[in-house]
């Protein structure tokens, strides 16, 4: 059954369009991720499935039911704040059951859920507390207990991890990924981090400008990303993008890469890109990402499209698991994944392998895909 | 933070001379803006004889609260010698309507003006805030007119209408102010979970608003009992507030001028004012720097 579905949705603030014609659609307990940068429109998209802001054109269904004159109250979701919104002169206790005092439920059964809701996230202890008197992750887990009590068809989160510090960030991340296992929730995240994005969504939608850029599994996103636009958002270390000129290589294509030492390299494409052959001669941004540009890569020696390039290493910055070495490549500041104990010096020449059939090519114009 | 930043400064013979200096002017203008307040004090609880024998700062020779008590139960105001009593409750049946409607109304404006924004509500709140800067003259003859088709002319309601109508415009001000700082996702949160607008009101956005209250309430209060001009015009002659009556008692005259009635009269005009300002100042200052809430 379909959980969630948006058509076709457009949204202005006076004169100005936020969001640009949107359509995405989730099954029943699938767990969506809205990610982009600050101010792409992921909260205006989240209010708006809210019920919170009214859709300038377009619809939106709710278990195929459309909702677009539906009052927040009435459409069966729960919303965790970024800022938690926790209401302040009421205590843990009143502010998880708040929203069931206002559905009427009787009294004995709220007190069970919010044992209930409480047992679940460990929050027992802060019942009678004012948000005041909590830290930033407690009120993290009141904001999920107020909307865990419900029991919504669809959970909306609103960068809900943001004002966490880094490693309680990746705690309560985790937990979100067990607690959503558990309830099997149709939930959508915003986040503008990706990797909270890639740890956590069934799908991903990537927006900028209020449009969405690709709507996939984190899986396919990361392999096949659909523009420069995702190719550069997904991935940490950012992919690099490497300037460079399509040349004809035997029956192939290929591009030539000018290393920092003078050696000059034209690796052959990998033939499963016929597209290419329209761009022998044109410019073209060349999609590596830094994992693939390595001291080893695994199969390295059975797989004919992996190259080898001697680069001098400019910065080495070690991660502990792995070192960030950069090197030079067209005139490019290119970012590579390596090894700790093969990581250059700087000033050094190191010997990197880089795999074709892992690379993108872009239009370097348009920002799409080749 | 002030007490930290003044507990690291350096005892040197400088600072020492400033701080001198600093108190000493502190303690000029005190007395500057007390001694005024100190011969009324002095002067009501002196005899006729004692005022027309010493001056004006002279200590008094004896204690004497007869004044006190004429100017309460039987001075005359007018023809009428009964005190200023029976002016001090009309002040009191006028003060605590007016405070307690404007305050109110203030405050459901300013949660509509910060929390449930309409097309056009910036324009009105605009228009709204013009109300501040309005002279009282200015109002005077629109709403004497309004006062007499509503049947209230000369009476404390109609006065109790011309204070919140004036004082709206304040207090929607401040309450709107208070609540821009109130962040929005309280109320998405609150309208979520199933609350309307007055709900969301009284159970999440007044339970925090003391601050704002205390200062609205001891404006208004101020505003509303100190105020002369509304009461000599708007009112009739047994709905007089105090004010108007501490004016014709001290020009009412009956052969000699009795200072120490005036001032033991005036005194007692002035004292609720004092009073709220003294028991209450602390908050009004706590409030009017009261930051956001934090959620
Ligand atoms: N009520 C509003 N009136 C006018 N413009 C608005 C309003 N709300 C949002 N916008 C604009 O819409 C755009 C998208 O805002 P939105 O809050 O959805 O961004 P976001 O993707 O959530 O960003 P962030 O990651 O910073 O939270 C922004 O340019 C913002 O200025
Ligand atoms: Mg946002």
């Amino acid at each position: 059954m379909s959980s969630l579905t948006i058509k076709g949705v457009y949204k202005s603030f006076g004169q100005v369009e936020v969001l640009k014609d949107i359509s995405l659609d989730i099954q029943s307990g699938e767990f969506l991720v809205l990610v982009g940068p600050s101010g792409c429109g992921k909260s205006t998209l989240l209010n708006l499935i809210a019920g919170l802001e009214t859709v300038t054109r377009g619809e939106i269904f709710i278990r195929d039911q459309m909702v677009n004159g539906v009052s927040p109250k009435d459409r069966d979701i729960a919303m965790v704040f970024q800022t938690y919104a926790l209401y302040p002169s009421m205590s843990v206790r009143k502010n998880i059951s708040f929203g069931l005092e206002m559905r009427k439920i009787p009294k004995d059964e709220i007190k069970k859920i919010v044992e209930k809701v409480a047992g679940i996230l460990q929050i027992e202890e802060l019942l009678n507390r004012k948000p005041a008197q909590l830290s930033g992750g407690q009120r993290q887990r009141v904001a999920m207990g107020r909307a865990l009590a419900r029991s919504p068809s669809i959970f909306l989160f609103d960068e809900p991890l943001s004002n966490l510090d880094a490693k309680l960030r990746v705690e309560m991340r985790t937990e979100i990924k067990l607690l959503h296992h558990r309830l099997g929730v149709t939930t959508v995240y915003v986040t503008h981090d990706q990797i909270e994005a890639m740890t956590l969504a069934d799908r991903i939608a990537i927006m900028k400008d209020g449009t969405i850029q690709q709507f996939d599994t984190p899986r396919n996103v990361y392999k096949n990303p659909a523009n420069l636009f995702v190719g550069g958002f997904i991935g940490s270390p950012a992919m690099n993008f490497i300037p460079t000129q399509v040349v004809q290589v035997g029956d192939g294509q290929g591009v030539v890469l000018d290393v920092d030492g003078g050696q000059s390299y034209t690796l052959p494409a990998s033939p499963g890109n016929g597209a290419l052959a329209q761009w022998v001669g044109r410019e073209v941004l060349f999609g590596l990402r830094p994992e693939y540009l390595s001291d080893s890569l695994p199969d390295q020696d059975e797989e004919p499209q992996v190259h080898e390039l001697e680069c001098r290493v400019t910065v080495v910055e070690p991660t502990g698991a792995d070192t960030i070495v950069f090197v030079n490549i067209n005139g490019v500041k290119t970012t590579c994944r390596v090894h700790p104990d093969s990581a250059g010096k700087p000033g050094e020449t190191m010997r990197l392998v880089t795999d074709m059939t892992k690379v993108f090519f872009f239009d370097p114009d348009t920002g799409e895909r080749i | 933070m002030a007490e930290k930043s003044l507990a690291v400064v350096p005892r040197t013979p400088g600072v020492v001379a400033g701080r001198i200096f600093i108190y000493t002017l502190l303690g000029i203008a005190a007395v500057y803006f007390l001694l005024p307040f100190l011969v009324m004090v002095m002067t009501s609880v002196k005899t006729m004889e004692d005022i027309r024998m010493g001056t004006l700062i002279s200590l008094p020779r004896e204690i004497n609260f007869d004044a006190w008590s004429e100017a309460w139960s039987s001075a005359c105001i007018g023809v009428n010698c009964q005190g200023i009593r029976g002016y001090f409750l009309n002040s009191i049946k006028m003060v605590i309507p007016a405070v307690f409607i404007s305050t109110a109304l203030g405050a459901v404006n300013g949660y509509v003006f910060s929390k449930w924004r309409f097309k056009g509500s910036e324009v009105i709140f605009s228009m709204l805030l013009i109300g501040c800067f309005i002279p009282f003259q200015v109002i005077l003859l629109p709403m004497a007119l309004t006062l007499g088709k509503l049947g209230i002319a000369q009476s404390i309601n109609g006065l109790v209408l011309v204070h919140v109508v004036y004082g709206l415009a304040f207090t929607t001000l401040f309450f709107r102010n208070f609540y821009v700082s109130i962040p929005d996702d309280l109320v998405r949160a609150a309208r979520i979970d199933g609350a309307g607008f007055f709900r969301i009101f009284w159970r999440i956005i007044l339970p925090v608003s003391a601050p704002i209250i205390v200062v609205t309430v001891i404006w208004q209060t101020t505003q509303i009992w100190n105020d002369f001009l509304f009461g000599v015009v708007f009112s009739g002659g047994d709905s007089q507030p105090v004010t108007v009556a501490l004016n014709n008692l001290v020009n009412t005259s009956t052969g000699v001028k009795k200072y120490n009635v005036d001032m033991a009269a005036a005194i007692i005009a002035a004292s609720p004012t004092l009073l709220v300002y003294i028991l209450a100042g602390k908050y009004f200052l706590r409030g009017l720097t009261a930051g956001s809430v934090k959620g």
